[in-house]
């Protein structure tokens, strides 16, 4: 449990994590709440050349309003996600969802950021920027873009932020009152999900599986069949079945895991619709 | 005022909470080197080469070791079976330590055993007992040349008939899962070898074993052979036995002539410490329309893993000597084999083969009540051995039941739970969509407890089987207890205190217990086998009673009355029927080591003394368990809503210590049953190897305990006390699954192996138990 060697940087802001990405390129990773990092490091699974720190830059924490959304900084930690009074009402979908991440300890420590760039299908938050159609804001030496939910996710821990980029900040449209419903089948408290949907109704409903393919997804199948007002019934059939590549792992076959998924969302959308 | 019997807060706990506990890791004398080793990647192989070059060169290596480099230490374990340090030429499970690295710093090490390249050539593994055994299984062992290293075949002639002439015969198979014990605290190994001797820091239940078997082994005299666990974080019998990082630490220390140290990962501990359970069995019952049990028979088969411990080997004995459980059955017959798998080692895990015992009868007792459509407590109760018929012998010689009252405890569980309430709630849950399945499920346990009498342990490779206790008064009246008990996580320092208290009119605050140093505890023996209060608090007791009346004479002498007259109350003594009369403790104490203070024929320093108590026989805590599961018919997800526990532990010490052990024992007895399985696929990977996929639940996941005693007293020790240290761990599996059965009982489910995933239930509520 202990990691190989690496280079220590602290990046004190945004521009100086940029710098240090650049002069470091592939060599180099950025270090958030390290909650997902470091036990790969200590594994050695993962071992990084060069970690910049950013888990003290300060001015990347916050979460505010701003016009028809929400701005969270990349380095808020889950617990003032969790615990924010924004979201708890202009968004609480995000909050209740961080609220079900690990245990105490993980919240305290981990980062929307850090979950969002690690881009792991089994982890939550990224089925709140899905089904929500957040906008991801990341910051490179070329500048800064925006991308879409939709294309943020390539692929098994792979994102589009480059080598040399920061997530910065995820901008959440507001849920103006619209229901929404997380589901989250585990086997302990604490656990990650076996399989989980996020599903938010409105005017533009969205419907999410964690754990149902090799990155988070968007099911658009479910998602068109909840706008065209389908029962829950027919919602989580579409996901279910729109899932085109399940894992499969000691706790779910790929047809268990299509029940729980068809079955979540179900109860998700039946949820978000009262 | 008695303090056996009271709720006192442990003695243990101020350290431990405020972060002053000494572990071994905690350690580290001046010069301490540290060990990472090099582990197989494969179950069963050819070690085909291993080259240490770039690792001896790296920075800060003092020596990377292969096999070769221990050829003169001896393989540990059983006589042909050995297992060896390193290994040679053959790894047989996935994380057998091939090499052995020692540097200046533990990042030095993990860094320079990783530089290490192994070639292995994959032969075909067996990593289950049916692979193992099945036709042209290659075997572990080609000195064997078999799997099956040991088999103890059902000879009686008389079971057959007996099974033939039933009215009603049934014969099942059942699975018990192989677990992983996880204590908090991994294993680690401390050793300082230096001109004076050996010192051996290390975490283990059996400081005494460990320094007579390490003396032996090294050839090394036991008075300079010292052994020392200090504070230890949890062992469940894992920590009971030998692996190879024990004796190889040691010899490393010797040859390097420092102290060198080796802590062990969580990922290492779970491959590398042994596991439990680890069986299959067949079973054959015989019985009558009422539901009498007529004739048991019980073929065992446990899987040994890689390399036999011989308290692995011992387990389907223990398994096979409680087969009958609480019932009165005619004709008992038991046989067994013992059988090597591509998987890591397996040895006493809480219970040590009780559990699988109680879970296989407590199991079949249900399955012959649905034959019959017989209420489960009813055919519990036409099967009890009576109250009057102790002590009862069984078809086992080691076991004669000393006392109980089974009746009685049920009795108990069904006054704290409401049977007919959720009986009916049960039936109502069926068919409403928005409620979960319920099933109700009973265990009537008992098991084998208070490993003490003569023999008991000895072929187990332990000294004897007594437990020491030794009083020593200090000059100032207060006195310390040393044990050769050693606790880990259990409370004894209270219990004895406690007990101790009571015998010699001290204060329990001026008690200390002391454990787990050879050099400062006589001899001893360890923690294990629910010994520690009914073996070792006996011998306190006894010690503590010799040492009050040396006392006596000595106040006697100063309060000018009769030795017969004097009493011993709050740290005082005193003359009976003139309270008024009386000499503190302290002043005795003080006196008893001034020559010119005492009575004729009392030697200065007399109040000691150290008593070896061996009890006459087993004891056989037993207890009612009943449990109402809960069943999500969407997912097949199961959780204890409700667990009710009626435990018979004779005279309980310490009530909150005493529930602290069911409810630990229960916890871990909920995990076999729902959560915990080690896994390995075809190849022999473990596919279970860290906590993310080993699931061990936490206290979100368990329910609230409600408790209830009964109390048969044993005869065995004055105390009267059984032992109750892994009581939960045996009556908690199968009341669970009991309870899981039943909950889906009506879809023609009848037998569910553990652990009860939501998958598997799943299947068996959606393809109606086919
Ligand atoms: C015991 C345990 C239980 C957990 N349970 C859950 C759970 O139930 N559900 C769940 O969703 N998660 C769970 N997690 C994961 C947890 O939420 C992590 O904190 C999170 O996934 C990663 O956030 P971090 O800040 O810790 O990132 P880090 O580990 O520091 O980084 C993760 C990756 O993202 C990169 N990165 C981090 N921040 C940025 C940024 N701003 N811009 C670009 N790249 C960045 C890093 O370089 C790294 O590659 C658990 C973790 C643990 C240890």
């Amino acid at each position: 449990m202990i990691p190989a060697a690496f280079e220590y940087k602290k990046a004190g802001s945004a521009d100086e994590a940029i710098a240090l990405l650049t002069e470091y390129g592939d060599e180099a990773k950025l270090l958030a709440g390290g909650h997902s990092l470091l036990p790969l490091m200590k594994l050695r699974l993962a071992r990084p050349e060069v970690l910049i720190d950013i888990g003290n830059v300060a001015d990347l924490s916050y979460v505010r309003e701003d016009g028809d959304h929400i701005a969270v900084g990349a380095l808020t930690r889950h617990r003032d996600v969790e615990r924010s009074d924004v979201l708890r009402s202009a968004l609480p979908v995000l909050a209740h969802v961080a609220s079900t991440v690990g245990d105490p300890q993980v919240r305290n420590r981990g980062t929307i950021g850090g979950s969002i760039v690690h881009g792991d299908p089994a982890s939550d938050l990224p089925s709140v920027v899905l089904a929500t159609g957040a906008t991801l804001v990341v910051r490179g030496s070329g500048g800064q873009r925006e991308i879409a939910a939709a294309d943020f996710f390539v692929d098994f821990l792979e994102t589009a932020v480059a080598a040399d980029e920061l997530l910065t900040e995820i901008k959440f449209p507001k849920s103006n009152g619209a229901g929404w419903s997380f589901q989250k089948f585990n086997r302990r408290a604490q656990d990650w999900a076996i399989v989980g949907a996020t599903v938010v109704g409105g005017d533009n409903p969205g419907v999410s599986l964690v754990n149902m393919g090799s990155k988070p997804e968007l099911s658009v199948a479910a998602t068109e069949a909840m706008a065209s007002g389908a029962s829950p019934s027919d919602v989580g059939a579409a996901a279910a079945d729109g899932a085109a590549n399940p894992p499969e792992d000691l706790s779910a076959n790929v047809a268990y895991r299509r029940h729980l998924a068809r079955s979540l969302v179900e109860r998700a959308v039946a949820e978000a619709s009262n | 005022m008695s303090l056996v019997g009271a709720k006192v807060l442990r003695k243990e706990d101020p350290n431990l909470i405020t972060g002053r506990g000494q572990f071994v890791d905690d350690l580290s004398p001046a010069g301490t080197a540290y060990v990472a080793f090099v582990r197989s990647n494969e179950a069963h192989g050819r070690i085909t080469n291993v080259d240490t070059a770039e690792a001896v060169a790296m920075q800060g290596v003092l020596a990377v070791w292969t096999a070769s480099d221990v050829a003169d230490l001896p393989g540990l374990g059983v006589p042909g079976l050995e297992r060896p340090l390193l290994a040679a030429d053959k790894v047989r499970f996935v994380g057998e330590s091939i090499a052995v690295v020692v540097a200046e710093t533990r990042a030095q090490a993990v860094d320079a055993a990783e530089a290490v390249l192994v070639d292995i050539d994959p032969l075909p593994a067996s990593p289950t007992i049916q692979s193992a055994i099945a036709e042209g299984a290659a075997p572990l062992d080609e000195n064997v040349g078999a799997n099956v290293i040991f088999m103890l075949p059902i000879e009686d002639p008389d079971i057959d008939p007996a099974l033939a002439a039933a009215p009603r015969r049934l014969s099942t198979r059942m699975e018990n899962n192989r677990c992983v014990p996880t204590p908090i605290e991994t294993n680690v190994v401390l050793a300082d070898w230096g001109p004076s001797g050996l010192t051996l820091w290390a975490t283990h239940q059996a400081p005494h074993h460990l320094r007579n078997t390490v003396a032996t082994y090294f050839g090394l005299a036991q008075d300079t052979t010292r052994v020392i666990t200090p504070d230890v974080g949890g062992g469940f019998g894992a920590k009971i036995n030998f692996t190879p990082d024990l004796f190889l630490v040691p010899a490393l220390s010797r040859a390097l002539r420092r102290p060198v140290k080796y802590t062990q990962t969580r990922s290492e501990n779970v491959l590398m410490m042994y596991h439990g359970r680890a069986q299959e069995v067949d079973i054959d019952v015989g019985f009558d329309d009422d539901g009498s049990l007529l004739a048991l028979k019980v073929d065992v088969y446990q899987d040994n893993g890689a390399y036999a411990d011989p308290t692995g080997m011992g387990l389907p004995a223990l398994t096979t000597t409680m087969a009958a459980g609480c019932y009165k059955i005619p004709k008992v017959a038991v046989g067994w084999k013992n059988i090597l798998t591509n998987a890591t080692p397996v040895a006493a895990y809480r219970g040590a083969g009780r559990p699988e015992a109680a879970f296989y009868i407590e199991r079949i007792v249900d399955m012959v009540a649905d034959e019959l459509g017989l209420d489960p407590v009813e055919i519990r109760r036409r099967n009890f051995i009576p109250e009057d018929e102790f002590p009862y012998a069984t078809h086992s010689e080691i076991a004669v039941y000393d006392s109980g009252n089974f009746a009685g405890a049920l009795d108990e569980l069904l006054n704290i739970m409401d049977y007919p309430a959720l009986v009916q709630e049960k039936a109502a849950a069926i068919d409403d969509p928005t409620k979960p399945l319920l099933g109700i499920g009973f265990a009537t346990w008992l098991e084998i407890a208070a490993f003490g009498p003569p023999g008991a342990l000895e072929g187990f490779g332990h000294l004897a089987s007594w437990e020491s206790g030794q009083v020593r008064v200090q000059p100032d009246g207060s006195a310390i207890i040393y044990t050769g008990a050693s606790p880990h996580g259990q409370g004894t320092v209270t219990t004895l205190a406690q007990i101790a208290a009571d015998e010699l009119g001290i204060d329990f605050d001026k008690i200390s217990v002391r454990h787990g140093d050879t050099a400062t505890v006589v001899q001893g023996i360890g923690t294990m086998g629910s010994r520690a209060t009914a073996v070792a608090g006996e011998s306190v007791k006894q010690a503590a009673t010799k040492v009050t009346e040396k006392a006596k004479l000595i106040a006697a002498h100063l309060l000018e009355a009769n030795p017969e007259d004097i009493e011993v109350n709050d740290d005082a003594f005193s003359v009976k029927g003139t309270p008024a009369k009386s000499v503190p403790w302290s002043e005795v104490a003080w006196k008893s080591f001034q020559n010119l203070e005492l009575p004729e024929g009392v030697d200065p320093g007399s109040l000691e003394s150290t008593v070896h108590n061996a009890p006459p026989n087993f004891s056989f805590p037993s207890g009612a368990y009943g449990c109402v599961v809960e069943i999500d018919k969407m997912s097949g997800d199961t959780r204890v809503r409700d667990m009710y526990l009626v435990d018979d532990c004779g005279t309980v010490i310490n009530p909150l210590l005493a529930e602290g052990q069911v409810h630990g024992g229960v916890a871990q007895g909920i995990a076999q049953a729902l959560y915990e399985k080690m896994e390995y696929d075809a190849n022999g990977q473990p596919l279970t190897a860290t906590l993310v996929d080993y699931l061990v639940p936490g206290a979100p996941d368990l329910p609230t305990y409600t408790s209830s005693r009964t109390t048969t007293v044993t005869p065995n020790n004055s105390l009267g006390a059984k032992g109750i240290g892994e009581s939960g761990s045996v009556g908690a599996p199968p009341a669970v699954v009991n309870a899981a059965v039943d909950a889906l009982s009506h879809l023609g489910v009848r037998h569910i192996n553990m652990p009860l995933t939501p998958q598997k239930i799943f299947s068996l509520l959606h393809e109606g138990g086919a």
